[in-house]
């Protein structure tokens, strides 16, 4: 088979594009997920921190770290899994049962690096902003709902992410987020380009993309905490 | 000119081709004929690329696709425009942006006004020229062949390779398909190869019909010949054709006469 790669105009034209749908597409569900996961998170370690001898500012802490480390990425990731997991799995898969990818094949364009690598470098890119701003909104939904329940005071939630900040976190997280990336979008791409069969069949990649993906996204989560921290 | 050579092509135990060899004429519509499974779109598939014969070789005016270098083979790919049997339109893309994506892709050379003159040219040529800004989900399945058919001679294709053109289509968009098909054969000099089935099509554009069956070449002439042809399986397969029978049937009551008659008649008193 042929498999001379596209022109680099080709690939970076094909990259905003899958970059507007997997990143700008996805900020309402990571933004909602994150606000509320957060908010979540604030209102049960406060609720479990019972004892007088802990100081308040332990939960924004908490929250904090949690989200740094776990949440953000992790959380954020599998629900990419779910939303550009399916989109990529059952966009390629419908391509491949309607000849569409045959189609480009014949022309002599790599449809691989044509429709697969645009979308791997495409989530690897935009995986970590989103997981950047889920850090921000999850923290901000922790501090409103601290402070708005009052259940802690806003100067002690401050105080709390800011104690002992560790920088490394954060590029622990970011290097998950393009670890989990390129699992989701390699998985999917990969569910998705080799279909065959009919609709039914593209409805079955798009679930074994999401399934797969979130079973990869959770041992590389375990991997990369014993060997990065 | 495409020579086939030989080719044997298995899916694990099923041998769906046994030793074809034939050539596809240039200037001419090229009919591939025979039942479902006989190895028709398997053969295409090798011809094209899709799929890699086990045996055998193409050879296209006189170079060798089989087992030859990626640039060569993409230099002939570059040559070849194919109608698939669903279109296989880009469903995010206009008419027109599928019609200028292959000029895109293939031509780097060619201005955004040239592209867009040629876009116009060739949808004009399907007879489609209002339809450019519409979607693949907005036009019927004849015109959706129409594109299919603009987008295959955009890059100024030397083979044109049709998948069942006239399949889930009516009688009278068939005819008018099959009749685009050859005139756009006859008019650039394309070697085209057209899969099929259809009677109709054999009858009207058949320059050089290939007879497949049980993957293997039975036959091959012109449609004046294939009515005569000795071939018992050809035989069967034209004269389940219940018009065939037919039109056969008022040839041997009233002889050629009848034929004439026949044809004259309007179709509402047949």
């Amino acid at each position: 088979m042929v498999s001379r790669t596209e022109r680099l105009r080709v690939i970076w034209k094909r990259f905003f594009e899958e970059a507007t749908l997997i990143g700008v597409d996805s900020i309402f569900i990571v933004g909602i997920v994150s606000a509320f996961i957060g908010a979540v998170t604030c209102i049960q370690i406060a609720y479990n921190l019972t004892n007088p001898l802990i100081p308040k500012s332990t939960i924004g802490y908490m929250v904090r770290e949690m989200t740094i480390l776990e949440l953000a990425p992790t959380i954020t990731s599998i629900v990419l899994a779910g939303k550009v997991g399916s989109s990529i799995a059952g966009g390629l898969g419908t391509m491949r049962i309607t000849e569409q990818i045959s189609a480009l094949e014949v022309m002599g364009i790599n449809a691989t690096s044509y429709l697969v690598l645009p979308r791997i470098l495409a989530a690897i890119f935009m995986f970590p902003l989103l997981v950047i701003l889920a850090m921000a909104l999850s923290i901000l939904g922790g501090y409103l709902a601290g402070t708005l329940s009052g259940v802690m005071a806003a100067q002690d939630y401050i105080e709390g992410i800011r104690t002992d900040f560790i920088p490394y976190n954060i590029l622990f997280a970011l290097i998950k987020a393009v670890v989990f990336a390129f699992l989701v979008s390699g998985i999917s791409a990969y569910k998705g380009f080799y279909t065959e069969g009919g609709a039914l069949e593209v409805g079955a990649a798009s679930t074994a993309a999401v399934t797969n993906s979130i079973i990869a996204i959770l041992l590389a989560d375990y991997v990369l905490a014993a060997v990065l921290l | 000119m495409i020579e086939i050579s030989n080719l044997e092509k298995s899916f694990g135990s099923n041998q769906v081709l046994k030793g074809v060899s034939c050539t596809l004429e240039t200037g001419k519509c090229n009919l591939l004929l025979g039942g479902s499974g006989t190895g028709k779109s398997v053969l295409l598939s090798c011809i094209v690329g899709l799929q890699k014969p086990d045996i055998g070789s193409i050879t296209f005016d006189g170079t060798v696709y089989t087992n030859a270098k990626v640039g060569i083979r993409q230099e002939i790919r570059r040559k070849i425009g194919m109608l698939f049997q669903g279109s296989a339109l880009f469903d995010s893309m206009t008419v027109a942006q599928n019609v200028d994506f292959p000029l895109q892709m293939l031509t780097p050379d060619m201005s955004a006004e040239e592209r867009r003159d040629r876009v116009e040219f060739c949808l004009k040529r399907v007879g489609l020229e209002n339809a450019g800004n519409k979607m693949p989900s907005d036009i019927s399945g004849g015109m959706k062949k129409r594109v299919g058919i603009a987008r295959a001679i955009a890059p100024n294709c030397t083979y044109l390779f049709c998948d069942e053109p006239n399949s889930g289509l009516d009688p009278a968009t068939s005819i008018k398909i099959d009749e685009l098909i050859y005139e756009i054969t006859h008019e650039y000099n394309i070697t085209t190869a057209i899969i099929t089935h259809d009677m109709n099509s054999v009858v009207g554009i058949g320059d050089h019909i290939i007879f497949l069956h049980q993957g293997k070449k039975l036959w091959d002439g012109t449609k004046e010949e294939i009515l005569n042809a000795e071939v018992p399986e050809l035989r069967e397969f034209i004269f389940s054709s219940s018009l065939v029978r037919a039109a056969k049937r008022v040839e041997e009551e009233d002889g050629p006469q009848g034929l004439e008659q026949l044809a004259q008649e309007p179709l509402s008193e047949l």
